[in-house]
């Protein structure tokens, strides 16, 4: 009955060497991981990730893909300590960055609200401006994009996770979230210079990833994309949670939009969690009607539902809206907490305005802001979708620094609305949510960087002075683990070796998964 | 289907206080401003954007991810 519940964004950066195209994005990422880690005093060379409870291979329909039919890039769990280029650390915020295939990627910690999950995403890009920085010391340096393809036929992702109910049936959700899918983008699109994977065709679209999707469902996240993403590797109870992996949404930098991608989709899945949703909004060929839609910056293209009625976009969001705010009418009856109606303000907000003139949410929605930069400036020298100077404001808009990425440029006039606070986004660059586990990985990390000598979504491993044996910390519930779970706990640890027994001593201590919190309702401490 | 009656995000007390109004109408100052600030905008753009906007377009190749 609200928006809040366990969930985080990955994001690959988009990287390149100025002037040197062929550079190996391999050891390029690794490089960026390693500076920004040698820069906090964090040992990237030493092994720093636990995979014992990684599944990638696992689907949600209930089966297990073999290991010999699998594709080399599906095998995430494999770990060679040999090779520089597989860095990877956990940082003190609770988050992992790591090197995923050819790009830096930044996993948030998990958060609870979207607001936070605006927050801890926006620390992730001044972490990897961090790393920027450090590189450019030795010139030309590197630069990182906070974008999601490069206009010629390569995409790498923003992948969302939403934490729910086990006893959902899988089914349900494919159902009902694909047709959410193929409409979500004209509210947290990042915009795209170019129609086509490799841009072949001039124009300009409203998602970056849309023409990258190729099937309705599916297990594969890097060829043969699905609109619903099928891995099930919970990093939690298995038995009473699923982590829904959403792989078709775009990075963003709109704090509004951002917030909308999380919160709108978190409130869909409560309804059908709740099984509230009885009507039938399937839409008709999902995959090319995602691509109309993202074609169409007119936002005039109907979908076809399979019942025959053709909608907008904007109307068919209208009508998740609607059943949404019926929703949360029915469960509590007036006022839902402040982050449950902050997120059905700014839906309602957006709506509006995108079915007015789709212009007027040029502040709140990233794929707008930069089409109204981008039409300015083709009145302005007069040139067309193809001309290679509008695609390289599309590139540069993402670009993660300060005094270059344009739009970073625009928003430090004041020209987009900004949710959170500067300030709070520096916190969250080294501290974590005090709400969920990340607090405390993060905190183990920060208090006993030496102790800690690997961890992962659902574990931290201790190498204490003179034990025999590496200890591990399971955190299998995404709920404990928080600062009123243990925080008092790692504040009164003199050493990590007095903090396990503090654990051990506490019920509520995240190293006892086999009572988990609130089988009933997840989403809730 | 949009006749609901609107209401206006309010900003959150622990904004700073140079951040925009999140409630920009399309009449409002704020959205104005931004119209006819689109020189100012594609200025601060020509300040920043790479200088040789093709070779910079043909250098930005990436290997595909997930």
């Amino acid at each position: 009955m609200t928006v809040r519940r366990v969930m985080g964004i990955e994001t690959e950066y988009g990287i390149s060497v100025p002037g040197n195209p062929t550079a190996n994005p391999m050891l390029l990422s690794g490089q960026v991981v390693n500076a920004y880690a040698t820069g906090r005093g964090i040992r990237a060379a030493r092994a720093s990730w636990d995979y014992a409870d990684e599944q990638p291979l696992r689907d949600a329909r209930g089966f297990e893909m073999g290991r010999h039919l699998a594709h080399p890039s599906q095998l995430t769990d494999e770990f060679d300590v040999e090779d520089p280029t597989l860095a990877n650390v956990v940082l003190t915020n609770g988050a992992r960055l790591y090197v995923d295939h050819a790009h830096p990627e930044y996993s948030s910690p998990e958060v609870t609200t979207p607001r936070d999950g605006v927050i801890w995403d926006r620390a992730g890009e001044l972490i990897m401006r961090e790393a920027v920085r450090r590189l450019s010391v030795q010139p030309p340096g590197v630069n990182l994009y906070k974008n999601n393809t490069d206009g010629k036929g390569s995409s790498y992702g923003t992948h969302e996770n939403y934490l729910m109910s086990r006893r959902t049936p899988f089914g349900d959700i494919v159902r009902h979230l694909i047709p959410f899918f193929v409409v979500r983008q004209v509210m947290c699109g990042a915009g795209r210079v170019g129609i086509g994977t490799d841009s072949r065709g001039a124009g300009y679209q409203i998602a970056s990833r849309s023409d990258f999707f190729e099937v309705e469902v599916g297990l594969e996240t890097t060829l043969k994309r699905p609109i619903i993403n099928t891995r099930d590797e919970p990093h939690a109870v298995a038995d009473l949670y699923r982590r829904l992996h959403v792989i078709i949404g775009d990075a963003n930098h709109c704090d509004v939009a951002g917030l909308l991608k999380l919160g709108t989709t978190s409130l869909v899945l409560g309804m059908i969690e709740d099984g509230f949703i009885r009507e039938d909004l399937a839409v008709h060929r999902p995959v090319a009607t995602l691509q109309a839609v993202s074609h169409d910056p007119t936002l005039q293209t109907k979908v076809e539902l399979a019942g025959g009625s053709k909608l907008t976009a904007v109307q068919l969001l209208w009508r998740y809206f609607e059943l949404a705010g019926q929703w949360l009418q029915s469960r509590y009856a007036g006022e839902p907490d402040s982050d449950t109606a902050e997120v059905m303000r700014w839906w309602e907000t957006v709506l509006t305005h995108l079915e007015g003139d789709p212009l007027d949410a040029r502040q709140e929605v990233d794929w707008v802001a930069k089409m109204a930069v981008l039409q300015g400036y083709q009145d302005r020298y007069d040139c067309g979708w193809d001309d290679p100077r509008l695609r390289a404001i599309d590139i540069q808009w993402s670009d993660v620094r300060a005094g270059k990425g344009i739009f970073h440029t625009l928003e430090s006039s004041g020209r987009y609305v900004r949710l959170v606070a500067e300030d709070d986004v520096v916190a969250a660059v080294t501290t974590p949510p005090e709400d969920t586990r990340a607090w405390f990985r993060g905190q183990c990390l920060a208090k006993f960087p030496t102790e800690v000598v690997a961890a992962s979504w659902d574990s931290v491993i201790f190498d204490l002075p003179g034990a025999p044996t590496m200890q591990r910390v399971p955190t299998l519930d995404p709920h404990r683990g928080t600062r009123a779970h243990v925080g008092a706990i790692i504040d009164a640890a003199p050493d990590a070796t007095s903090l396990l027994a503090g654990l051990a001593s506490v019920r509520e201590a995240p190293t006892a998964p086999t009572a988990p919190t609130a089988p009933d309702d997840p989403n809730l401490p | 289907m949009a006749s609901q009656e609107q209401t206006r995000p309010q900003r959150r007390d622990d904004g700073p206080d140079d951040t925009p109004e999140p409630t920009p109408p399309p009449a409002a100052g704020a959205a104005r401003k931004a119209d006819t600030d689109i020189d100012g905008i594609l200025d601060e753009i020509d300040g920043v954007l790479e200088s040789n906007a093709e070779e910079f377009v043909r250098g930005f190749v990436q290997k595909g991810g997930q």
